[in-house]
């Protein structure tokens, strides 16, 4: 087993067989990464919601693990090891990842033909260097960002280890004019204990072109710790349309910090759901810039947290142009000694006139000892705007509880009703059934257990 | 020996102010009841009572319903048993439709046995939407109703309907309308009226409350109580309704020397 520190030697490692230019940019990450602090709840404002550092010694044990987690996964080539999943079936395309290793690739020949390209990062890095260069942590998740979002200080430390680290992931390349209806379905596992998944995921729809990805964090095992710091990079070209679903369930042991960014060209269109279920402290930083006119973003959100867990969220709509519209809705149940926080800002720059923007944020308490934080923000800059924006936390509602009783539904049954009605608004605008039928299966087993 | 709802000497308290005050009644399926009185008067906090609302608290008293002592059952409990409350304020749930929410109720109203509280096993699809269709067409409700979220932007008479309609799925063998008729215009009194009316027969016994005898228009009680103060004070036939009509409640609150509240119908919080 091989562990790291995340060492500059380690660095080095990873990066021997790279091109000269990511062994560079690996090594720019590194310095930037040793030169900032860790996150600090009493000293930097993103993190304040996120552990309380003087009840529980949260972030230094996390630090521990940090330096304890094993890496096996640095060469690419290194033989595939566990489970094989036998759930995946092929169809437009599939890729399978057990601890940042790759396991299985499918394209289908037609989008092959089609010129679609759809690899296991590390390849891609070797088959289509130059394409990675243009786009790897140059345009959307970047160390250095004159963004509004981008000045937060500790988002930044994970973002530079993962620059210096990162192992794993994938990209797809749709060209111009080619419009994927089928979805492709991606596998990102963790499977052997204290192990680190440190995934890049590049989409590239370029102009025209339509793609729809649905992917899974998941682990092998209930009981085996790990360590996710991942960034997804989401580019859509002028008037392509694309869907990324992701959907979150590592077990309760996984710490999971991930910087996720899309930058959405003019009159194109994306939809981004993302369900979280899984990890003991998760982390998401995740962005939407609506660059050329008339772009379009939709995010839904939709987590369910339980035991101690622990999610905290921020998410920006960055609108730069004139005619653009986002609209964002989380929703959260919480159950046990959960917590959850959102913190949503619109930013609209000076000449992002004719925006119009929405956020919501609600949360359903199934404990009085679940504890939900909401902020929604606005920063507005432009003249003609409309920015809608509302939060909501609260008990689940002992009148519609008796309600439902009244009828002769069980508490249980009733509590089930009540939160997949809380959800539906979500669920209704998930395009696809298949991904809200698994969600359903997650939330049900959330309930039961 | 047929089901009856045997009510002895309640007493029910809201937020430590006593309500009921010691009522009686009992009502045997295939029996039609009304139990009127002004605001104030306890109506709404009997029928909150009786179906189990945590916020009601049972001071003393026993409410009995086919042999068994509901008092120490939950609300789903009671409703298994054949006990259902068509509420004055219908709560609205977002989120989960009509269809989805009755194929629930029925499937464990109709359960077998309940092995704990989970695992009730829907009742199948194409049977439910069979049945449901049936009983929406003899209410004369739209089909598209079922689609709609449990009671969320419902009007006011279609929130009456809605509760009809649970009436008629779930099939119960006593059935408090707590106001069923308040807050309707005279077209949807007629037809909430005609839909309950339907509805009545051997099978079923019903206590109609309310403070108000233009449902009884449509649904001829053979017995009608008046309740004031929380307790009830007179017992008749329908003519006790007219005499209601013609006089109001002034001439039975002298007769018993209780004195006018003025307290607003409580509500459940």
């Amino acid at each position: 087993m091989q562990t790291s520190d995340f060492s500059k030697d380690f660095v080095e490692k990873i990066a021997r067989d790279e091109p000269q230019w990511m062994r560079d940019r690996r090594l720019e990450a590194y310095s930037l990464y040793e030169s900032l602090p860790m996150p600090h709840t009493t000293e930097d404002d993103t993190w304040r919601r996120t552990v309380d550092m003087r009840t529980q010694d949260y972030w230094r044990r996390t630090r521990r693990h940090l330096r304890g987690f094993a890496v096996e996964n640095y060469h690419p080539a290194a033989e595939a090891n566990g489970s094989t999943s036998t759930e995946v079936a092929d169809g437009t395309g599939v890729l399978v990842q057990v601890d940042g290793n790759p396991q299985h690739t499918y394209l289908s020949p037609e989008l092959q033909k089609k010129s679609v390209y759809f690899a296991a990062l590390h390849t891609a890095l070797k088959e289509r260097g130059d394409l990675i260069r243009d786009y790897f942590m140059t345009k959307a998740v970047t160390l250095e960002t004159t963004l509004k979002s981008g000045n937060i200080a500790t988002h930044n430390t994970f973002d530079a280890l993962h620059g210096a680290f990162w192992q794993g992931g994938y990209v797809l390349h749709v060209p111009k004019g080619v419009r994927i209806e089928e979805p492709l379905r991606v596998y990102i596992k963790l499977s052997k204990d204290q192990h680190a998944d440190l995934s890049h995921v590049l989409l590239i729809a370029e102009e025209d072109s339509q793609i729809v990805i649905i992917e899974d964090n998941a682990s092998a095992n209930q009981d085996t710790g790990g360590f996710h710091c991942g960034a997804v990079e989401i580019f859509a070209g002028q008037n392509a349309n694309v869907t990324y679903v992701q959907v979150q369930h590592w077990n309760r042991q996984v710490w999971n910090f991930a910087s996720q960014r899309a930058v959405i060209s003019k009159d194109a269109q994306l939809c981004w759901v993302t369900a979280t279920f899984g990890a003991r402290l998760s982390k998401l930083n995740q962005a939407v810039v609506l660059e050329g006119n008339g772009a379009h973003a939709q995010l839904l959100g939709l987590a369910f947290t339980d035991a101690r867990q622990h999610l905290d969220v921020s998410t920006a709509q960055e609108h730069l142009s004139p005619h653009t519209t986002s609209d964002l809705l989380y929703r959260n149940v919480l159950k046990d000694r959960s917590q959850t926080a959102w913190g949503g800002n619109i930013y609209v720059y000076p000449d992002a006139n004719y925006t119009d923007a929405y956020q919501k944020n609600d949360n359903l308490l199934l404990s009085e000892r679940a504890h939900a934080d909401t902020l929604p923000g606005l920063e507005i800059e432009a003249h003609e705007v409309r920015c809608t924006h509302g939060a909501t936390a609260g008990q689940i509602d002992a009148d519609q509880v008796f309600y439902l009783m009244s009828r002769g539904i069980p508490y249980d049954l009733a509590e089930k009703l009540i939160v997949d009605g809380f959800f539906e608004p979500v669920m209704e605008r998930i395009p696809m059934d298949a991904v809200r039928q698994e969600m359903q299966e997650f939330v049900s087993s959330k309930l039961e257990t | 020996m047929s089901n009856a709802l045997i009510i002895k000497d309640l007493h029910i308290s809201v937020q430590g102010n006593e309500i009921i005050k010691g009522l009686d009644i009992t009502v045997k399926q295939g029996e039609v009841h009304a139990l009127m009185g002004p605001n104030g008067s306890g109506k709404s906090t009997l029928a909150y009572g009786l179906m189990g609302h945590p916020s009601y608290e049972i001071d003393s008293g026993e409410v009995i319903f086919n042999g068994v002592d509901v008092l120490e059952l939950e609300p789903n409990e009671r409703a298994k048993l054949g006990l259902f409350l068509a509420f004055q304020y219908p709560t609205a749930i977002p989120g989960v439709s009509m269809a989805n929410f009755l194929r629930s109720a029925v499937s464990a109203v109709r359960a077998k046995e309940t092995n704990g509280s989970e695992n009730i096993e829907l009742i199948p699809m194409r049977e439910f939407r069979v049945e449901l269709r049936e009983k929406m067409a003899q209410l004369d409700m739209d089909e598209a109703f079922a689609r709609r979220y449990l009671n969320d932007g419902f009007s006011g008479g279609e929130k009456k309907r809605a509760e009809i309609l649970q009436l008629a799925m779930l099939e119960p063998k006593i059935a408090v309308l707590d106001e069923t008729d308040s807050g309707l215009d005279i077209d949807a009194v007629r037809i909430v009226g005609e839909s309950v009316s339907s509805l009545v027969g051997p099978e079923l016994g019903v206590l109609i409350i309310t403070h108000y005898p233009r449902l009884l228009d449509y649904i001829r009680p053979q017995f009608v109580h008046i309740l004031l103060d929380g307790r009830i004070v007179e017992s008749g036939g329908y003519e006790l309704t007219q005499l209601l009509e013609a006089e109001g409640y002034d001439p039975i609150r002298e007769k018993h020397g209780i004195e006018e509240t003025g307290q607003v119908e409580e509500t459940v919080q």
